[in-house]
């Protein structure tokens, strides 16, 4: 315990503390009463509560969260909270496990906790989930938490992640050693919003917005995706927000009394509209349903049906690039692929020679 | 009470570029500590429009849209997304060009909004078109000899958006440092393709009033001038086109000094920041010629 800290103790006790189990108050002969869950002791000096309080979990506890987080009802400190399961443990349990670190996943974020039990300092150590088992040395380290925004600009192949949810979060970094401000900071860079609507949610307050309320609003050239079909909604869920593809937790409906069958996910955080990815993926589907299904004639083994859906099923699960260059086995086997194209594609590439006959619709983007 | 800032901008799903500048304003203002806290949001990205006041702790937030002109983002699609009910573009009292603040409560969040205009039409955007020309050149003293171009996208469906590109244009000439001052456009005429047409003299500045580098600043122009014929093989600055010499400036948004355009916005509506602008005006003082 700081000098600082048993200060603040003495000040404090003036008017009680009562927190997380510590319970300090100014009796009315002039002596302290202490109180935790396993220890008490009343009429103290000043001095005698110093005995008392100083090496004891309780009192650090206190210090940290009363007097340097603060912020009762913030989204950041309910974060902080829940990251050494403050409503499950007492004080005592939790800095016993928080000596070791005590682990939060977040999306495909690792937040470890620990905390200097002299002091009650607790430091933050973020890193991709995959990451767990890396040494610090062995990572890219941080200590900004703006660095958070060009980490999680790309993937690990260097592509851009225009959604930070998505589960293509790179690996290969870490923020070994952040105090409070800048662990959240950090989270709140990498995953936007998560930790606001979270907590929102933990309160039974999330407002959500449904398929229809949201597109109802949109405009420009974004009006059109009101227009979507009520099935195809049920397709861009499946599309784009299941967990394969996003972190978060899909809570919007198609409206408020009018379910959609897709599973929402198990993300920790809440989804509480259609991004803006699906309402631009949305304008797409909208145009694409638009077109009258027509039907087509082509001659195919049934081995080459069977490799046109391995092809789909591939370029949807983001496989292509695991399949080896000789192993065609694979539909989607490069060089399969190519076999396929050399033999059904004609000289415009039309599939099995047919022309597509397309209608007058728009195609342009 | 505290005071945040909340830079919004378009951003992309396609160009990891785009949020760049924003970002780096963002920085510039964060360090000259003015604000409790400085945030950023995106159409396109995260966190959102529709978010990004929930993300911000402060009770009163000072919003400036990285945009250009007045029209269909700054006065339908931002404040509809900040969810600030009663929004009424009368409450600009704008002639397209004079935007500055509108006061609203978050539907959101409660917060007090102020509103600004966008970054492009404020006069101080002047300074920093001039700034990139000083900074293109490597030269504080750039104009003498020197033709000026400020290139706009140009469209029909936004009127304001040529304003913009005009008042500015007119606004560095009314400043008597270039021999020449053009407005030029993509997509309408004057166009920027014929850019030597319009000037004599023989070095010439060309600025684009864009936030970013992108498609446009980066494909488009370059070509459309003359500068190279395939983007991808780069171009020299300055490069020689028709007996020119091209000194090829950029999106301005890119230039440090904007963050001073973002900072005058929040003081226009009101926000405590004016010992923040002279440090910004400080730290973000290119010294050309310095360079090696």
């Amino acid at each position: 315990m700081l000098a600082r800290q048993f200060d603040a103790l003495v000040h404090e006790a003036e008017s009680g503390v009562d927190f997380d189990g510590l319970q300090v108050a100014r009796a009315a002969d002039g002596g302290y009463d202490f109180r935790t869950p396993d220890h008490e002791a009343t009429g103290l000096s000043e001095g005698e509560l110093h005995a008392h309080a100083d090496d004891n979990p309780y009192v650090t506890n206190w210090y940290f969260w009363e007097r340097e987080v603060q912020r009762h009802d913030s989204p950041r400190r309910a974060f902080l909270r829940r990251a050494e399961a403050a409503a499950e443990h007492t004080v005592g349990e939790r800095y016993d496990a928080l000596r070791d670190g005590m682990v939060t996943e977040w999306g495909q974020l690792r937040i470890e906790a620990t905390v200097d039990p002299d002091t009650g300092d607790r430091r933050y150590d973020v890193r991709h989930v995959d990451d767990a088992e890396h040494a610090v040395a062995d990572l890219t380290a941080h200590d900004d938490p703006l660095d958070a925004r060009e980490v999680a600009k790309h993937d690990d192949d260097g592509m851009y992640r225009p959604l930070k949810s998505a589960t293509n979060a790179p690996t290969g970094w870490v923020f070994p050693d952040l105090d409070w401000r800048d662990a959240v900071e950090t989270v709140e860079l990498f995953l936007p919003a998560t930790v606001a609507n979270w907590y929102r949610e933990q309160r039974g307050e999330l407002d959500v917005d449904h398929w229809a309320d949201t597109m109802e609003r949109q405009t420009g050239i974004y009006g059109v995706v009101e227009e979507l079909p009520r099935e195809a909604v049920e397709w861009v869920a499946e599309a784009a927000c299941d967990d394969s593809q996003c972190t978060k937790r899909r809570e919007w409906q198609y409206s408020a009394d009018d379910e959609l069958a897709a599973d929402g996910g198990a993300g920790v955080y809440p989804c509480r509209e259609p991004c803006s990815l699906v309402v631009a993926a949305g304008r797409k589907w909208t145009k694409l349903e638009e077109e009258e299904p027509r039907e087509y004639t082509f001659r195919m083994t049934p081995s080459e049906k069977e490799q046109v859906e391995g092809i789909i099923e591939a370029v949807a699960d983001d496989r292509v690039d695991e399949i080896r260059e000789a192993d065609v086995y694979e539909d989607a086997n490069r060089y399969r692929t190519r076999y396929l194209r050399a033999k059904l594609f004609d000289d415009h590439g039309n599939l099995g020679g047919v022309p597509t006959e397309q209608d007058d619709h728009d195609h342009d983007e | 009470m505290s005071q945040a800032l909340v830079i919004v901008a378009h951003g992309s799903h396609l160009n990891p570029g785009s949020s760049a500048p924003t970002y780096d304003h963002a920085d510039t203002i964060r360090a000259a500590g003015a604000f409790d806290e400085v945030r950023t949001g995106y159409w396109k990205e995260e966190p959102s429009l529709r978010e990004v006041l929930r993300t911000v702790e402060a009770d009163e937030v000072y919003v400036v849209p990285m945009f250009i002109s007045e029209g269909y983002f700054t006065e339908q699609v931002i404040p509809r997304e900040l969810r600030l009910d009663g929004w009424d573009v009368a409450d600009w009292d704008s002639d397209g060009l004079s935007a500055d603040v509108a006061t609203y409560t978050a539907a959101d969040t409660g917060q007090t909004v102020h509103y600004c205009g966008p970054v492009g039409t404020h006069s101080s955007m002047t300074d920093v078109l001039i700034r990139r020309a000083e900074s293109v050149t490597e030269d504080p003293a750039v104009g003498e000899g020197f033709g000026f171009a400020v290139v706009g996208h140009g469209t029909e469906r936004n009127e304001n958006s040529a304003k913009a590109i005009e008042y500015h244009a007119e606004r560095v000439r009314e400043t008597g440092r270039f021999d020449e001052v053009q407005a030029l456009y993509m997509d309408e005429e004057p166009e920027v393709d014929d850019v030597t047409d319009f000037f004599e003299s023989e070095d010439v500045v060309v600025v684009p009033l864009f936030i970013s580098d992108g498609f446009h600043t980066q494909e488009d122009i370059p070509e459309d001038m003359g500068l190279t014929d395939d983007y991808r093989t780069g171009y020299d600055v300055p490069a020689e086109v028709d007996g020119h010499r091209i000194w090829y400036a950029g999106a301005v948004g890119t230039e440090a000094l904007m963050a001073d355009v973002v900072l005058e916005r929040a003081a226009d509506a009101g926000a405590d920041v004016s010992s923040a602008i002279e440090t910004v005006r400080e730290t973000t003082r290119v010294a050309p010629g310095a360079d090696d």
